[in-house]
Parts: structure tokens; sequence; C-alpha cells
């Protein structure tokens, strides 16, 4: 493969790679500084909106940007390196050995960040469900209609690819059979108790997103880039 | 006090800082980068022409803090809330000494917090208790997430927590501010997680928690403890100056902190220097939840505001409010019970 296939990859494979706490791409966010293939070398800056951006999260991006970038056919080094962070040695280092969380902070992690990913990962679900039904009711479906709907019943839009995602990377029942409206564990809501999953479901939706535009304004603050920071919703 | 259109509002910022985080008291590169980004976020969200220079921003005068706060800013009562952060400055970058020496300078204007870190043990009971007395403590302000030797941070659901807590029963302290926000992180732990909260406010009816920057952004797990916790209360430092940079989001978060918890239990705050209370407060008594949000969230009475402004705080903290700036007394209602609320989310 050329050296312009394997960017064009490599970029895309970042673009898989999510914050996860704001659950973007960082390549949407522009946490990417900067990119560099030279032959099966691929060398990848990120910077983040803080020096003191949670270590977890930030180390959770760099690990996941060295595996997705592993993963592109044709590369066979890479180097990510995350600058301008409080922790930067400690997980670039920790990234590069494959340590793990626990082993980049050795005296002071207490464990790996499987639960925290999850956590995240469950409230990322949430917040797409929102969007969804969000729109379902904007179009005239009556609240606890939406209990009798499957994923089948959605148009098909980026939301519901997003939710999908979602389903699968948590292991609930994501087939076009399963139900819309379901708890963390992928139970089905009943009829009644719709509204108040959904009210929940709103108030992650609003966190997540606000978050989001607070780290893009402060990524734009930090480093004067281009990040668009107009308001949405 | 402020007065726009018949309307007296009595402002209580409750969460200002006299710091000094210049490079002479920085102890490190921590100290350096947390002032930064202080800095930044000043940066980001505060309007054009209330941008200071970062020499001012990191260690400003009593003059420039007093005439602020209280000849321009509309404050009439302001509470220090002490972070001390002796690992990253050298003579702690905002310590209740420091808040104190100026509020003995400037009488009657300012309300001195305490701190306590529960990892001090029985030795740290014996100082909360001296620092309670020197300073007539009200309030305390605590950061369950900083690092103290190898310990990465703890919970106010640990046994020692309740000690110093039972300590602040005790002592007459009864507002205990949480930090559950960001610049200071825990290592693996979420630094928001709000869930010790829970039990100690269940553990400790006659305490007040008011969660400093209401859990952002994990606005719904606050709420969702808020909404069974009738002690909890919301700080809305880091979350006022939205109004200006994202109005929008505002009202949304706003919105969601009224329908969970209710107007009784949210406090206006600044976090000055990081944002100055004159544009804040201007804006707040001006602003209205956008239109196409009224049907969900309602609108905003200059009842609500004064209550959030400054007269919940007061509540808090024994404060005697001017007649011209009370609202007439309700009773206390938490508005409708989760779930109830009509169905259509927006």
């Amino acid at each position: 493969m050329t050296t312009t296939a394997v960017s064009a990859e490599v970029w895309d494979a970042l673009g898989r790679v999510r914050d996860p706490e704001l659950d973007e791409p960082i390549t949407d966010l522009g946490f990417v500084h900067e990119l560099t293939v030279a032959g099966s070398e691929v060398r990848a800056r990120l910077r983040l909106p803080t020096y003191f951006c949670a270590p977890n999260f930030a180390y959770l991006m760099v690990a996941d940007a060295v595996d997705a970038i592993r993963a592109v056919p044709g590369v066979e080094t890479v180097e990510v390196r995350l600058e301008d962070h409080f922790a930067a040695e400690e997980i670039n280092a920790g990234v590069a050995a494959g340590a793990g969380f626990a082993g980049s902070f050795p005296a002071e992690a207490a464990g790996e960040l499987d639960e925290l990913r999850r956590t995240f990962r469950r409230k990322a679900h949430t917040a797409c469900l929102a969007r969804v039904c969000r729109r379902l009711l904007a179009e005239g479906w009556q609240v606890d209609a939406l209990a009798g709907l499957r994923l089948a019943d959605l148009p098909e839009s980026v939301e519901r690819e997003s939710l999908v995602r979602r389903r699968e990377e948590l292991g609930l029942p994501a087939t076009p059979d399963a139900p819309l409206v379901v708890d963390d564990d992928g139970r089905p809501v009943v009829p009644g108790k719709v509204a108040e999953r959904l009210r929940f479901a709103q108030a992650v939706r609003v966190s997540i997103d606000g978050n989001a535009g607070f780290c893009r304004g402060l990524l734009k603050t930090r480093y004067g880039a281009s990040n668009n920071t107009e308001e949405r919703g | 006090m402020y007065t726009k259109d018949g309307e007296t509002y009595f402002v209580v910022d409750s969460h200002v800082h006299a710091w000094d985080g210049s490079p002479a008291n920085q102890a490190n590169r921590y100290g350096k980068g947390f002032i930064e980004c202080f800095y930044d976020y000043h940066r980001s969200l505060s309007p054009e022409g209330w941008v200071w220079p970062l020499e001012k921003f990191e260690k400003y005068s009593d003059e420039t803090l007093v005439r602020d706060l209280f000849d321009e800013g509309y404050v009439d009562k302001a509470i220090f809330q002490p972070t001390y952060l002796t690992d990253f400055y050298v003579n702690g970058f905002n310590t209740t000494e420091q808040d104190g020496r100026v509020a003995e300078k400037y009488p009657g204007k300012f309300i001195v917090n305490g701190s306590f870190d529960p990892r001090d043990g029985e030795s740290g009971l014996d100082a909360l208790e001296m620092l309670a007395h020197r300073w007539n403590l009200k309030g305390v302000k605590l950061y369950t997430a900083e690092w103290k030797g190898i310990s990465k941070g703890w919970k106010l659901s640990d046994p020692w927590a309740y000690r110093y807590l039972e300590k602040c029963e005790e002592l007459g302290i009864r507002n205990i501010h949480v930090h559950k926000g960001p610049t200071i992180y825990p290592l693996n732990r979420d630094a928001f997680d709000v869930a010790d909260v829970d039990d100690a406010a269940t553990a400790f009816p006659d305490l007040r928690f008011i969660i400093e920057h209401c859990g952002l952004p994990r606005l719904e797990d606050f709420c969702w403890i808020a909404t069974q916790e009738p002690n909890v209360y919301g700080g809305l430092a880091v979350a006022m100056p939205f109004i200006h940079t994202r109005p929008r989001y505002f009202a949304q978060v706003l919105g969601e902190l009224l329908y969970w918890l209710d107007e009784n239990r949210l406090t206006f705050a600044s976090d000055y220097a990081i944002w100055h209370p004159k544009w804040l407060v201007e804006k707040f008594v001006d602003f209205q939840i956008p239109e196409d949000m009224q049907a969900e969230y309602g609108v905003l009475t200059p009842e609500i505001k004064k209550k959030i402004l400054g007269l919940n705080a007061a509540k808090l903290y024994d404060l005697d409010v001017p007649d011209a700036a009370k609202v007439r007394e309700e009773p206390a209602d938490s508005g409708a019970a989760v779930g109830s609320a009509p169905a259509v989310p927006a």
C-alpha cells in the first residue's frame, strides 16, 4: 500500500477511537495534533483540552489509539505520544511498554480501567437512546407506545447506527428484533416506566453534550485551534 | 444588592477565592499547570473585556477582590472556599488563613470556610476544632479526589470521614461543600463520582451537602442523588458562566436541576477570580429559558432568581436579608416526583 493510502486508513482508524467520556471521535474533537506516516512507521501526537484532564481517560485514549493504528494493514511501528499533560510521561511510557494502567502508575493506581470504561459506555448508550427517542416523540409518538418498538422500527439514521453500536459494545441485544427502550442491562422498559427512563436519559445527554462543548472550547482556548464551538441543540 | 425592573436581589456569592498562584509560590510544574488550567477556564468562558492578563490572574490584590465583588459585582456576602494544594504551592494555593486575613481586614463582607482531610486521623480532628474556633466556621470545603502520599482520594462514606462529619455536627459546622468537578484528579477513580454523597447525606440528615459544580459533567448522577436526599444542594460555580457562551446549554442544565431538585436547593457562585460576579449577576437576572424549551422546563420567575442568587445561601448561613429582597415564604415543595413529569422529553 502507498503511504497516502496508509495515512487515510490510519486516520479512519483514529476516527474510531472515542473519548470515553465525551463519546466522540478524537479526530473530531481535535485531539489528534500530528500524524506522520513514513512507510510502515506511524507517529501520532495527541493533545487534550487541559493539563489536568483526567489521567484515566487520557490513558484509555492513548492506548486505544495505539491499538487502532496497529490494526491497520501495512503498519509495523507505532508511536503515540500524549503532549502537554501532567501525567504524559507515565502514560506514554506505560502505553509503549504495554504495561496497562496499573503498570503505568504502580504506586498509585488501584486497578485497571475496564469498569470505568463500561460505566461510560453505559452512559453513552443512555444518551443515544435519548437522542433517538427525542426524534420519535417530535414525530408524534406517544411516550408509552415506544415500549412496543423494536430497533428495526427506527428509520435509518446516524442516531440509530450509534445506538446499535453502543448496544454491541456493551453486549446488549442489538438485533433488529431487540426492543428499543431498554435499561442499562438490556431489559425492556415497560409502558408506564418509559417516561422516567427517558427523563433520566435526557439528563445524561445534556451532561455529555455540554461537557463536549466545554472541552472543545478549552482546547480552542489552549491551542487556538479552529475547532467548532458553535452551540448546537 | 442588585435592582432591576423593580425587583431587588440579595446576592450571596457562595464560592470565591483569594489565591496565590504566582510563579514565586509555585512549588513545581503542577502548580504552574494548575493556575494555567484555571486561566483557560477564565479565558474560555468570560465575555470579551472581562479577561485579565495572566499575571493579574495569578495573584490579585485584596483591593481588587473587594472592589470586584462588592463595589462592582453586586455581592452582599461572599463565602471563601479554601483550596489548599500544599503539594503544588509553597504556601498553599488558597488556605483558610489566607482567606481569614482578608475577611478580618474587611469585616462583615465574608464568610470563612475551613477544610479537613479524614486521612489526617486523630490529629486532624483537633486541628479542625482549632480552625473552627479560630474562624467561627459554619462550613467546610472538601476535596475527595485529592492525593495524599500513596492515597489517591477518599470517600465521604469512609469511617474516618464519618468521624469528621460527627465532629462538624458537634462544632456547629453544618454546611459541607464538596468539590466534585474538574482539575483535582483521583487516578483511576472517577473524579466526579457522587455516590459517596448519597451515603453521607443519609447518615447525617442535619448536615447540608452542597455539591460544588453540581456534579458537572455528571449532572445526571448528581440529580439522581439530590432527588432522594433533601439535604443535598447544588452549587452553581462553573455552571454559571455558560450563560454567556452557551445560553441554551445553560438553560438545559438549569432546567434539569430545577426539575430534579427544586429552586430552594441551588446556590449562585462566581468561583472568583475565575469569573466576575458583575456580568454573571446581570446576565442571570436578564436570563430566560428559551421559548422552545419552556414547555419542558418552564420559565424563571424573579422569585426563583432571588432564591438562587442569594436567599438559599442566606438560609444555609443564617444571614439577615433586607425586607426588600425577601420573597413570600411558601411551603416547601420539592416539585413533582421523579417520573411524573409531562412525558415529553425534549
